[in-house]
């Protein structure tokens, strides 16, 4: 077993340890192939994905999709984003301390 | 079934103390010695450093000498500070147990004070052993969660793991107590609504939003790239790691340190000083944090850790539960539970929860944790400001009063 699911309701899986191109992934007892190098700690697709689809990890919604993914696909920062909009953000504190 | 120490007030203690307690630090020395001296892991040091009144302080202070763990109290003062000794003297007595004051300036110095501080110990300790012996179910503890020394295996292992015992603790009646509302950042959302009330809701939201805000004018990022390489794509989801040490029972109200909660479930402890900054940092470190989870009535209190902290604490057992495979290995010699077994595939989430639980119910039974056996009783209080908790907060109080 290389990727962990943390909530019954969650759509995506957190690689427990470091999956190669080429490797297999067993998501909910089906094999799929990496396409991508996925570290540990990273989030794997439990099933496709499409943009505007919420991501859900812990059973919460950590953020949307912005492009569609594959199931085993990686999901991160070049298909997800958050939904959160913090008040303030590392660089609105930079700014702030700048002035 | 737990054997308890049943106290005046009703709650009962799963450990006998007798701390000894200064007053200021120029009392510190002299009371470590006394402690030094007993060489009884259960005749233990706490104090408050300053010279100035604090309110909260004093509070805090009141409600750590009257927790339900502790047996008996021995104060040491020096003489000249503000602390309201005579105060806490007078509310430790009037919750039964024995308490005896020391006045380093009126005893005649260092080497006369450690020695009636000796004697005073084992006056208190006679007095804290004849207390009795009554049955303690599982639904009288208080279990508090933090994590310090988090990396990036935290969020999926010990976290969640904690989780899950505290589920099990919440069915079964207990009170299980959570905090850190400045790592919560972007899940106040998800958690408004496991409130059991939505004004009790919309007061998480707003205590997440204050520590935001707190943390923000003391200059802290939020999300750190390095939280990305590690798997984290957004802030909600970095929380969610921390949150996670909630698990999914409904959230009854927000406490603050030194508020015991007023009926069973789960309470959220919020530890950001209200008003503007003025003390500094809202905790200093971990066992900061610590002591406002005991001073709310924690029994025991489960440490998560990645990197690896080895702290304990004075009063409340902590149990350690090691997120990190590697860490666990290099530090097994101080690790209660291994959650790191996760990420190897040798055990599930749901396991280690069970493991967590277990040892909770073995520690509250007398066992002792490793840091406890190893003799960390970390104890630090400092300076900051509360106003008292709103209406909102506590929609179980009134109903709790008249029952």
């Amino acid at each position: 077993m290389n990727a962990l699911l943390l909530h019954p309701d969650d759509n995506v899986l957190v690689a427990i340890a470091p999956i190669a191109a080429g490797d297999t992934i067993v998501v909910d007892g089906r094999n799929h192939v990496a396409r991508v190098a996925i570290g540990v700690g990273h989030k794997v697709a439990r099933r496709a994905l499409a943009p505007g689809d919420k991501v859900i990890k812990y059973g919460a919604p950590i953020g949307s999709m912005t492009a569609a993914a594959e199931a085993a696909a990686h999901v991160h920062l070049h298909n997800m984003k958050s939904d959160y909009i913090a008040t303030h953000m590392r660089d609105t504190l930079e700014r702030s301390t700048a002035s | 079934m737990i054997t308890a120490w049943q106290r005046n007030d009703g709650r009962k203690g799963i450990r006998n103390v007798v701390a000894v307690c200064y007053l200021v630090e120029c009392a510190h020395h002299v009371a470590r010695r006394i402690v030094d001296k007993v060489d009884d892991p259960d005749v233990q040091l706490i104090g408050f450093p300053g010279c100035y009144p604090n309110a909260y302080a004093d509070k805090v202070m009141r409600a750590i000498a009257t927790h339900p763990n502790i047996g008996g109290i021995v104060l040491v003062s020096l003489g000249c500070e503000s602390f309201n000794r005579e105060g806490l003297a007078a509310t430790v007595a009037a919750s039964g147990r024995p308490v005896e004051t020391l006045v380093i300036q009126e005893v005649g110095g260092t080497a006369a004070t450690i020695a009636a501080g000796l004697e005073a110990v084992a006056r208190v300790k006679a007095e804290a052993d004849k207390t009795p012996r009554v049955d303690m179910r599982t639904d009288e503890l208080i279990v508090g969660t933090i994590c310090g020394g988090s990396d990036g295996t935290s969020g999926i292992t010990a976290n969640p793991a904690v989780g899950r015992a505290f589920d099990r603790l919440v069915a079964e009646g207990a009170t299980c107590i959570f905090e850190e509302t400045g790592e919560l950042v972007g899940c106040e959302g998800v958690m408004a609504t496991r409130a059991i009330t939505p004004a009790l809701g919309q007061a998480l939201r707003d205590s997440v939003e204050k520590a935001e805000r707190y943390y923000s004018i003391l200059g802290f990022g939020s999300f750190a790239p390095g939280n990305a390489e590690g798997g984290l794509t957004t802030q909600e989801e970095k929380s969610m790691g921390a949150y996670s040490k909630s698990g999914s029972s409904p959230i009854s109200g927000i406490i603050k340190p030194a508020d015991v909660p007023p009926s069973p479930g789960l309470y959220m402890l919020d530890v950001v000083p209200d008003g503007e900054p003025r003390f500094g940092f809202p905790n200093i470190s971990d066992n900061a944090e610590i002591v406002e989870l005991i001073a709310c009535g924690c029994h025991v209190v489960l440490f998560t850790t990645g990197r690896g902290s080895v702290v304990g604490s004075a009063v409340s057992p902590v149990i350690k539960v090691c997120a990190n495979p590697e860490t666990g290995r290099r530090m097994a010699a101080d690790m209660d539970v291994n959650a790191g077994r996760i990420l190897e595939g040798e055990a599930t989430l749901d396991r280690v929860g069970d493991e967590i639980y277990d040892l909770t119910l073995a520690v509250a039974g007398g066992a002792r944790s490793i840091s406890e056996s190893l003799g960390h009783q970390e104890f630090i209080l400092t300076y900051k400001s509360f106003e008292p908790v709103g209406p909102a907060c506590l929609p179980t109080r009134n109903h709790a009063a008249s029952a």
